[in-house]
């Protein structure tokens, strides 16, 4: 609990951070328009987006919009319950489109929850196990050719593999499309088939990169374990070494890696931002790269702003699992 | 007490380790045997290969490095050597219970001490859950632990190092082993609770009647326990011999010095310990001579040419050396 409200202080500082570092940074939101709109309008629209307002009455409104008119909207939108007029309350609004930030992260989310989303499910789902192999049967064949696959998978950057897959799978054997189609809605069975096939490529090299990082934490963290006392204990007991590697040094092994996991969640939301861009994935990361292009400052603000409660939460949620895991650490 | 059936019988074991730098010939063709109740102290100092060759028994070293070259032990009309895994499994914590050194780490962090007392019994004797959680209260009982019932799902860190190595001796014990292998089960522990662990074992063994394999460098508990002791020195066991013959007649030059280091309770008080000089062995070599050689006062000719073999002499006394006072 006292780490709960310790969270809410380290939120406003980051929230200011951002604010600040995004203030300070030479950008314009009117720097896109073509060259022959005077100055004096592209003053005016400084003007109406509240820019000739000092830093921090800006900071404030913001964190008024934020903390109190977006999350009332959304309680109005999905309970129906109104605290106040809804109608009167200014929300945050993206320089760019002119709508509701809220509203564009909402459209947006589904798609990086899919793609990203099972990427690293399926990247936790391969690197558990090819990580107990390859610790159990260290510098065995399987043991090898793992640590060769992770050692590709983890140094050469997605946007490659990426890009390689698409130039077999969809250029040359064209078994892919090329361009994540969003508008896509899952009603048939053909349809369903679609959606698998273009899922298949950005999943795929996505949870190739995660499950290689992952299946080399999980080997070194039962190899570190395989060694110790009570592993001895457990085979001078008699127990077969199914039981012993997977109750009694899985157990172990585990408390580091589901930490990290916990910890990694975030960066779903983060989403993998390259990715999505090759593949045409109009996920979340798209729409921060999106908006970091046209200096749409609210938009990039909350978008940040969003991840980083994810990553304090997700620590606060990393301890928690520790604790439970490890009889050995109680928070009080 | 004693009877003369032997319950284990040990052949010319050899293991080696295999590394980088070469191989080490840690235990180097030991022979024993072990009576029906009997508690067999096997001295040494660190290196000597004690707790090699009794994991060499039960597979309990990690193989690779370890490689068990030859040798026999027949245990229960079978050679334990040439099982494999799963006969290998029936014995482990069925028949044989070990005790290792260190209680800290022997008990899984994770595991309730309840999972940990209950695995033996589920994996031998076929116990259902609640039977063996009550057999494993009685055993914490046994081994001295104070309110078992509330205890016994706790986590080894709530308990002390002598009182995991309480909980350590109770899975040992939890199948009524017919051996125990108790390797160096004090040396981790402070002197009191030293005290207090080998009471609780004299006190079992007399109400169950297993043999006991006792593995130690001091000399002090094994006179206090033992029935009979073998001293190793470089991976051979150099001297053997009842527990009061060993002591009052030592015929091995390392068991005399070993015996001049301790301190003499009667008497003027001696200015400083005796000590042997010299180093231990190094194990890289092929046992081919006598590996206390290079320290022994009484080395001759022979000794830097041939590994004397462990041979009877009177009064049940095996002694390996060359030299031979009578």
């Amino acid at each position: 609990m006292r780490r709960l409200l310790l969270a809410i202080p380290t939120l406003l500082v980051i929230s200011f951070i951002i604010f600040a570092i995004l203030d300070l940074a030479p950008n314009d939101p009117t720097g896109n328009l073509p060259m022959t709109v005077p100055p004096e309008v592209r003053e005016k629209i400084r003007v109406s987006l509240g820019l000739d307002q000092p830093m921090h009455v800006r900071f404030g409104m913001w964190l008024i919009q934020f903390f109190v008119n977006e999350p009332l909207n959304i309680l109005h939108e999905a309970f129906g319950i109104s605290i106040g007029d809804a109608t009167e309350r200014t929300r945050i609004l993206s320089w760019a489109t002119r709508s509701p930030v809220i509203d564009l992260i909402i459209q947006r989310t589904p798609q990086t929850l899919w793609v990203v989303g099972l990427s690293y499910l399926f990247g936790i789902l391969i690197a558990i196990p090819i990580g107990i192999v390859s610790a159990y049967k260290q510098y065995s064949w399987f043991d090898q050719v793992g640590t060769f696959i992770s050692m590709v998978g983890f140094s050469v950057p997605t946007f490659f593999t990426g890009m390689v897959a698409i130039i077999i799978f969809s250029v040359q054997l064209k078994w892919f499309p090329m361009i994540y189609d969003t508008t896509l809605s899952v009603d048939s069975w053909q349809n369903f088939v679609t959606q698998v096939k273009q899922m298949i490529m950005p999943v795929s090299v996505l949870a190739l990169y995660n499950a290689s990082q992952l299946s080399r934490f999980m080997r070194a963290s039962i190899l570190d374990n395989l060694n110790l006392d009570y592993v001895r204990t457990a085979r001078a007991k008699g127990r077969s070494e199914r039981v012993v590697l997977l109750i009694h040094v899985l157990r172990n092994s585990l408390i580091p890696v589901v930490t990290l996991i916990a910890l990694g969640i975030p960066t779903i939301f983060s989403g993998a931002i390259i990715t999505e861009q090759i593949f045409r994935v109009n996920g979340l990361g798209q729409l921060l790269i999106i908006a970091i292009e046209g200096a749409d400052i609210p938009l990039v603000q909350t978008l940040t702003f969003l991840f980083a409660i994810l990553i304090v939460l997700f620590n606060l949620i990393a301890d928690v699992v520790y604790g439970i895991l490890d009889p050995r650490i109680r928070y009080d | 007490m004693l009877s003369q059936t032997s319950i284990l019988k040990v052949e010319n074991i050899v293991t080696r380790f295999r590394t980088q730098e070469g191989q080490v010939h840690a235990v180097n063709g030991i022979s024993f045997d072990l009576k029906k109740g009997e508690l067999l102290g096997v001295v040494g100092e660190s290196g000597s290969g004690k707790s090699v060759t009794m994991m060499s028994l039960l597979k309990l070293l990690p193989m690779p490095p370890a490689e068990i070259v030859s040798g026999e032990a027949n245990f229960d009309g079978h050679d334990l050597l040439k099982m494999d895994l799963e006969e290998l499994r029936k014995i482990r914590g069925g028949k044989i219970g070990f005790i290792f050194q260190d209680p800290m780490t022997s008990l899984n962090p994770v595991l309730t001490i309840e999972y940990q007392l209950i695995e033996p019994m589920r994996e031998h004797l076929g116990m259902n859950r609640s039977d063996a959680r009550r057999r494993a209260i009685e055993l914490l009982e046994m081994v001295g632990i104070p309110e078992a019932k509330n205890r016994i799902n706790d986590f080894p860190h709530h308990f002390s190092g002598g009182m995991r190595q309480r909980v350590m001796i109770a899975i040992a014990l939890a199948c009524n082993p017919q051996i125990l292998i108790a390797d160096e089960p004090t040396t981790a522990l402070d002197v009191t609770i030293q005290a207090q662990i080998l009471e609780i074992i004299k006190r079992l063994r007399k109400e169950l009647g297993m043999a006991i394999i006792w593995i130690t460098h001091d000399l002090g508990v094994v006179a206090g326990m033992a029935d009979r002791v073998a001293v190793m020195y470089g991976g051979n066991i150099v001297e053997e011999a009842p527990v009061f013959e060993l002591y009052s007649n030592p015929k091995h030059p390392y068991t005399q010095g070993l015996l001049k280091t301790l301190p003499n309770m009667k008497g003027k008080r001696a200015e400083r310990l005796e000590s042997i000089n010299g180093q231990p062995p190094s194990l890289h070599q092929k046992p081919v001579s006598c590996s206390f050689a290079p320290r022994c006062s009484k080395t001759m000719e022979r000794c830097r040419q041939e590994n004397p073999a462990l041979l009877s002499r009177e009064n049940n006394h095996k002694v390996a050396c060359w030299w031979n006072p009578n």
